[in-house]
């Protein structure tokens, strides 16, 4: 039963997403429309285990002291610091305590954190403050009128912390991690564009065209702008095809395989 | 821009300091951008999938009594399924956590056959079989690579037979074409990634110092 069910769903959804293809009815899409709902649904739970996941690594870091351990604190201050901004809103103009508020939330959390590791009296004391903290969060929340807590309105997107968050961290570091491998590029094309044989002397003309294409500045861009767009409107797309064309079989193939219970790796031990 | 508008530009700045000076070599500055990155990111997508998800999927439907009564209970269904889900935590049931799985891997399995069978084999197939020889000399030379480079693409990734004589030449042929998509892919990589750091260099001598008008 803990496996037989478990290949029975597999089969019965897979067969009807591929059966509603051909049934362009509107109940069909209807149910249809309800399964995609689901996915989605299923997938804020299975993002809460990557979560406690996330939590469960950084509290082993910290509490057995393992190499840069003390970043873990990092990670769980901005993992909380989100999720506080997402669920909370301001009501008027002013924050009111709501700074104060959302450090007493994070004190808490490093208290029990702490809570963890200690032993006796200072766990006793870390609980002691971990609840401080807590009774001070609550009642700054209860009185505090000029922010709110919101679970069931999209208020929580509004947030203009979880904006600003978003916009002067988020974005920069990603943006900067995605930059940084225009140099690491740059030393892995001086290995891979060695023209060693007509592969790799293939390789990099057609890279080069592709780069040079941008600069406006150099004798013959015209040139280098017409073989580029004929390069990336010709043999790149026919090229490209045989490998889309291969994608697609093979996903064909592999979800046929899983449909009907041939592949089963999916399904884990035990 | 008011005080938190520059508090925020120099933090980014810091941020975009912090992840370049890994270039140097890996410091405490760079390992705390990374651990902020994780903890925020993490939250960041968290919140977003609650909202657009759980709330509007979910809260939203089963609170609307628009809807017919149905329409509110079947929402439950997804609900369920995501609570059991996360009996992974618990050894003992954590069985359950295998039909959430199995109902999503079974679903995105028979949508993603249809959909890619579609689009990424028939109607390929079907963009490649064209008249070669239409138009003027630069068309038919054109759709003649197209046709010939696809085909040979094609062969060279069909490992079931031994690529010798002339299917060795076309699976031969095949790779120069998939060596020059690799090319202009890689240039297109540079090209973007550039593009990217041109970006953060100007935040930083733009935005931040003010150096660029």
């Amino acid at each position: 039963m803990k496996r037989q069910i478990p290949f029975a769903l597999v089969f019965i959804f897979g067969f009807f997403t591929i059966f509603q293809y051909f049934v362009p009815h509107e109940s069909s899409e209807w149910v249809y429309e309800f399964l995609l709902d689901w996915i989605l649904i299923i997938g804020i739970f299975a993002l809460a285990l990557g979560i406690w996941s996330l939590w469960r690594v950084s509290i082993d870091k910290i509490n057995n002291r393992r190499p840069n351990w003390g970043y873990s604190y990092v990670t769980l201050a901005g993992l909380f610091l989100m999720i506080i901004f997402g669920f909370t809103a301001k009501n008027g103009d002013s924050w009111g305590y709501y700074f104060p508020f959302v450090i007493a939330v994070l004190l808490v959390i490093i208290m029990l954190i702490q809570t963890i590791k200690a032993k006796g009296q200072s766990k006793i004391l870390y609980i002691g403050l971990a609840l401080l903290f807590l009774i001070i969060s609550i009642l700054i929340g209860y009185f505090d009128k000029s922010w709110s807590i919101h679970f069931s309105t999209s208020e929580g997107l509004k947030n203009t912390m979880f904006q600003d968050f978003f916009d002067y961290i988020l974005i920069p570091i990603l943006s900067t991690m995605f930059s940084l491998l225009a140099f690491f590029i740059a030393s892995a094309a001086y290995r891979a564009f060695r023209a060693r044989n007509v592969l790799a002397t293939i390789l990099l003309v057609a890279a080069l065209i592709v780069m040079l294409r941008f600069n406006f500045y150099l004798p013959g861009a015209e040139y280098f702008a017409r073989t580029s767009t004929w390069l990336m409107n010709v043999p790149n797309l026919a090229a490209n095809r045989a490998i889309v064309i291969g994608i697609g079989l093979g996903v064909v193939a592999t979800a046929l395989k899983v449909i009907l219970g041939i592949e089963r790796g999916y399904m884990g031990k035990g | 821009m008011g005080f938190w508008g520059q508090f925020g530009v120099w933090l980014a700045a810091l941020l975009t300091i912090g992840i370049i000076s890994f270039l140097y070599k890996d410091n405490f500055l760079y390992k705390a951008c990374e651990a902020i990155f994780v903890g925020i990111s993490a939250g960041y997508w968290f919140i977003v999938y609650y909202w657009d998800n759980l709330y509007k999927k979910f809260y939203l439907q089963v609170t609307n009594h628009d809807l017919t009564s149905w329409e509110r209970i079947i929402p439950w269904v997804g609900f369920i399924l995501g609570v059991m889900m996360l009996s992974r935590l618990f050894e003992k049931i954590g069985w359950l956590s295998r039909w959430p799985l199995a109902f999503i891997v079974g679903a995105t399995a028979g949508l993603y056959m249809m959909i890619y069978f579609v689009s990424n084999a028939m109607a390929q197939v079907a963009s490649t079989i064209i008249p070669v020889f239409i138009g003027d000399w630069a068309t038919i030379i054109a759709n003649f690579f197209i046709v010939a480079g696809t085909f040979c693409g094609l062969v060279y990734f069909f490992f079931s037979k031994e690529h010798k004589g002339a299917f060795g030449l076309a699976s031969r042929v095949g790779i120069w074409f998939l060596m020059i998509t690799f090319g202009a892919s890689f240039g297109y990589t540079v090209m973007s990634r550039m593009s990217l750091m041109i970006g953060r260099l100007d935040f930083l001598f733009g935005t931040w110092l003010g150096m660029i008008k």
